[in-house]
């Protein structure tokens, strides 16, 4: 049955629509047919099937081939050419897939050498084979497909993911040795290199000027992907690796106006001056331009992303197309594709993060990782397998020099620069900074792409150019990749936080900011704090009112950070099992109580009342906070090849709900607060209202273990209803925590009120003994009492529930 | 100004560049905007630096101000407010904004963290009892949320207290229930922010040239 489906497809496919939707009418018959029925009707159909064929072959053949014979029809065949391309490619991914798989499985040996070295060694490896294989070895690195498809990802994962504070407040140093250090060492190079080549004996002396200097500025620029590969293994201190890295992403423009304007001129042989000042604007267009273009698509995207609530699976899509067009834009003009990447994920990411769903952001993070680092690893295997490929024409005089040379130009570059820098940056950069700037000047890919690039006919030496920036990518990427390391270790450089930002810091990152933009105001001039000031206020007033969808544009970033933190900690929660593996690594068990003053609140009634609503509010707040609070440093740095593990993503959805409905509660809560004119019934003793007040969220209520796990949205909609109707009052004073306060569950089981008043004795006896309320996670306790708050705690976190509460709801709005 | 004057200033000035580390330029611009705040007077109150039309967006604007009489910043050991403060006190407020100098010893950087941060501590610490309770944290976050409208006012107490929290588990480890965390004391306060690098994040730029094109208006 199924060769004969085979056999009927292979005969139409070669035919017109027409044929195959009778195909399909065909298999559908046949299919149906054979299920159910025995084999000799089977056969008979067949037959029939035949018949239908060849009537329709007539058919097919007048018309399309007239001169058609029959033959015996392959069964199988093989046609390797029609897969051919994607099917290599898959076999490059799969190759480069498995490779980075293996280098991870060995440990000792990433921990020596550089992934990027034994990638390189790999794409060695395989050109050999491919050579020994007796086939031609394919042009793998060619400029169009590095340029277009292999360094997109790595840039636009770098640009999106890009530091932006630290970027800013080093935009100057780091421009300073993008633009003026790239120009220095291509012209020293260059000219170096020239003077070299004029002295006898070297055989070199049909090397002109300009190409020299062409070479010079294909050599001189610092390459993002040869940085990144290495610098995110060394964990450099935030500062060095904003300098270097950011400097190997800007320093795009320039070498791309002296690429340009070298290759144009050494047909020509002649530079003006005029030509130099077409060069400086050329520069200014290309990058502004590239800036621009990558603005305005970071907008685009931005704006798109503010309509796409409906259709969340797409969202992570427009984040890549919208930068890749940026990126083609830009390279349609000549204009710096890498800048407008850059600028594009930098300008579009606080936008679309604000507007994206959560699941949706992990996407994007996990798409760019994944690309970037599948581009990375196919980059350095190719470069091994380019070495191997190409023609080669070693000359040693030219290769040494060029070594030699961009080692030279490059410390004294970062020294003299450094130098002038160093007079108007506040925090200076140290001897070691500099080293460590000078040594991570690591050349790569895009160097050789460059150099691939150029025309055969306009340089004879092209073969020797690409030889000598073979070496040099060869010789930056294993010599200083492999050393850096340790001489990073040797010289003691600062190396990277590797703790999570915690909310003090970020209340005394936005307390700083505030404050020094005060101070600046004091002193009377206007700073740069005045100016980030005045940036983000305008920001706040006007751009993200456009580009961000809802209530979100208000957030100021201390709240949004609090709320992320909450977030993450109540998913971790729900992840790591409610509590009861706990995580050795939690520092303490601190509760609220311990920090709250012991002397709060009213101890009148009447003034209970008036506060009632604010106490219920805080109460809420406090039990979700205080098990959501999970203060635990954790190491958080962003690395491109593994993803941060993020338990946090999914019940995400559940939470927000939770977190929506608890603050419509509120909300009712507050306008029910208008309507309520009867009194607690119960006058709260001060240990009460402490207990209340004090300690919203003391779990261990349940005595003599009668073990409600409360259903979090039942615990929410009692909060609402003990609110609301004032009947049920009589139990606010009652310690308030998840179990306890599931009153109308329990309610006819306790029954009489001395039941109650005699939980609220036991709740008191607890508040004496200093009420713990538990953060988080830390179920041991809670368990011991019976009244283990920790599943129901997950209950609330991860799962809404069949209870609907919205019907629930509804008897209290007003 | 007199010859005779002139040269008093300058060696008062020298004098106060020694004490401050300020440089001379730096004092006069410094003193420059003094007078200009003080309308020429020899002190500077409250309302001369409430009056600064730039500071009104600021959400710690008060607590800028009050940071200026506080006897504590003045580097004299004791607690209080004073009402005016002369040039001198003004420059030694504005003396912990200074940038570090580019060689410094490890000690000299610990001491320049714990001045600078002892400045913070004393933002928050209203009472100036030694030590930030809740209450206070509370309010410093209000403050810094205060122009956050609604939002930052619900949310503050939140952040606060979480703050709070965190600063306790992380100072005192594990607590007994009936223990009591009173607040943050200094020392917890450098504990906590040991990765926050305070000696290069707090500092102003002060110019050393005259620019009186580049002064904002009052």
């Amino acid at each position: 049955m199924s060769v004969r489906v085979a056999l009927h497809s292979r005969s139409f496919l070669e035919r017109g629509l027409l044929l195959l939707v009778i195909l399909i009418f065909l298999e559908g018959t046949v299919l149906t047919l054979g299920a159910a029925s025995s084999p000799d009707i089977s056969a008979q159909d067949n037959t029939g099937g035949h018949d239908h064929l060849d009537d329709h072959r007539g058919i097919a053949g007048s018309h399309v081939h007239p001169n058609y014979t029959k033959k015996a029809f392959p069964v199988l065949s093989l046609d390797y050419h029609h897969i051919q391309v994607p099917f290599e490619i898959s076999l490059w991914v799969l190759l480069a897939s498995l490779m980075k798989l293996g280098f991870h499985l060995i440990p000792q040996l990433s921990s020596i050498v550089p992934e990027s070295c034994l990638l390189i060694v790999v794409g060695l490896l395989v050109g050999g084979l491919i050579k020994l294989a007796g086939e031609e070895v394919p042009p793998v690195l060619d400029s169009n497909l590095f340029f277009l498809c292999l360094l997109p990802p790595i840039i636009l994962d770098a640009g999106y993911f890009l530091p932006i504070r630290p970027f800013m407040e080093n935009i100057g140093t780091i421009l300073m040795f993008a633009v003026v250090g790239t120009l220095w060492n291509a012209f020293f190079v260059g000219g170096l290199l020239y003077a070299v080549c004029q002295i006898e004996g070297t055989y070199l002396s049909q090397v002109e000027l300009l190409p020299c200097l062409l070479f010079g500025s294909i050599i001189s620029a610092v390459d993002p992907v040869a940085v990144l590969a290495v610098f995110e293994e060394i964990h450099i201190n935030e500062l060095l690796h904003i300098l270097v890295f950011g400097e190997s992403l800007l320093n795009d423009a320039v070498t791309v106006v002296l690429y340009h304007l070298f290759e144009e001129y050494s047909g020509a042989g002649e530079v003006t001056p005029m030509d130099v000042v077409l060069g400086v604007i050329c520069f200014l267009i290309v990058s502004l331009g590239g800036i621009a273009v990558g603005a305005i698509y970071g907008i685009l995207a931005a704006f798109t992303s503010r309509f796409t609530s409906h259709t969340r699976v797409i969202e992570p899509l427009f984040v890549f197309v919208y930068s890749y067009m940026a990126y083609l834009s830009a390279e349609m003009f000549h204009l710096s594709g890498i800048m407008a990447l850059i600028a594009c994920g930098a300008v579009m990411r606080p936008y679309v993060e604000a507007n994206i769903s959560h699941k949706s952001h992990t996407t994007v993070k996990y798409f760019l990782k994944m690309w970037s680092s599948v581009s990375e690893t196919l980059i350095f295997i190719f470069l091994g397998v380019a070495t191997v490929a190409g023609p080669h024409a070693w000359n040693w005089t030219f290769v040494s020099v060029t070594v030699i040379l961009c080692l030279v130009s490059r410390v004294i570059g970062v020294v003299g620069l450094t130098f002038i820098i160093n007079k108007f940056r506040i925090v200076k950069l140290t001897t070691k900074d500099q080293f460590i700037v000078a040594y991570g000047g690591l050349r790569g890919a895009i160097a050789f792409s460059l150099g691939y690039l150029l025309d055969k006919n306009l340089f004879p030496m092209r073969t020797m150019f690409l030889t000598a920036i073979i070496t040099e990518i060869f010789f930056t990427v294993f010599v200083q990749g492999m050393t850096i390391k340790p001489l990073v270790d040797l010289l003691a450089v600062k190396k990277k936080q590797e703790a999570k930002r915690s909310i003090n810091e970020e209340i005394h990152t936005q307390f700083l900011d505030h404050l020094l933009t005060g101070i600046e105001d004091i002193c009377g001039h206007y700073g740069h704090h005045h100016w980030k000031d005045k940036l983000n206020r305008f920001n706040k007033k006007y751009i993200k009112k456009c580009l961000i969808a809802g209530e979100r544009y208000k957030e100021p970033q201390l709240i949004a950070f609090y709320h992320k933190m909450e977030f993450k900690q109540a998913i971790e929660l729900v992840e790591s099992g409610g509590g009861v593996k706990l995580p050795s690594a939690v520092p303490s068990q601190v509760s609220m109580q311990n920090i709250q003053p012991k002397k709060l609140p009213p101890p009148v009634a009447e003034r209970a009342l008036p506060q009632f609503t604010k106490g219920r509010e805080e109460e809420i707040r406090k039990i979700l906070r205080s098990n959501l609070q999970k203060t635990r440093q954790r190491l958080r740095s962003y690395n491109r090849h593994t993803l941060v593990a993020d338990p946090f993503e999914d019940g995400w959805n559940d939470f927000i709900l939770k977190k929506q409905r608890l603050i419509e509660l509120e909300k009712k809560m507050t306008e029910m607060s208008n309507y309520l004119t009867v009194p607690g019934a119960t006058p709260d003793s001060p240990t009460m209202c402490r207990a209340r007040l004090a300690s919203g969220s003391d779990f261990k209520a349940e005595k003599g273990g009668a073990k409600v796990i409360p259903d979090p949205n039942a615990f929410y909609n009692i909060k609402a209803s003990s609110d609301g109707v004032p009947t049920i009052q009589v139990d606010l004073a009652s310690p308030q925590s998840p179990d306890s306060v599931n009153m109308l569950n329990e309610f006819s089981k306790r029954g009489a009120t001395g039941q109650g008043l005699g939980q609220r004795e036991g709740a008191d006896r607890d508040e004496d003994q200093g009420l713990m309320m538990k953060p988080a996670g830390k179920g041991e306790k809670g368990e011991e009492e019976g009244g283990n708050k920790n599943p129901g705690l997950m209950r609330c976190l991860s799962d809404p529930g069949p209870s609907n509460e919205d019907e629930e709801d509804e008897p209290f709005l007003p | 100004m007199g010859a005779s004057q002139s040269a008093r200033t300058e060696h008062e000035f020298q004098d106060l560049a020694d004490r401050t580390g300020f440089s001379l330029e730096q004092i006069g611009n410094l003193n420059k905007r003094f007078r200009q705040l003080s309308k020429n007077e020899e002190t500077l109150s409250r309302q001369d630096l409430a009056s600064i039309s730039a500071l009104d967006n600021n959400p710690l604007r008060a607590q800028i101000i009050n940071a200026f009489f506080d006897k504590r910043n003045l580097r004299q050991n004791e607690a209080g407010t004073v009402q005016v403060i002369g040039f001198e006190e003004f420059l030694m407020v504005m003396s912990h904004f200074r940038p570090a100098a580019m060689h410094i010893t490890e000690e000299e950087r610990e001491k320049l963290r714990r001045e600078k941060l002892r400045f913070l501590f004393n933002m928050h610490d209203t009472d100036s009892d030694g030590t930030i309770t809740l209450e206070e944290y509370r309010r410093a976050v209000e403050e810094l949320l205060s122009k956050a409208g609604t939002i930052g006012q619900e949310t503050a107490k939140a952040i606060a207290d979480a703050a709070m929290l965190e600063v306790a588990s992380t100072t005192r480890g594990k607590m007994e229930p009936d223990e009591f965390y009173e607040g943050i004391t200094f020392e917890n306060f450098l504990q906590i922010l040991k990765t926050f690098d305070i000696e290069t994040r707090m500092h102003v730029r002060f110019l050393n040239m005259d620019t009186a094109t580049m002064r904002c208006g009052k």
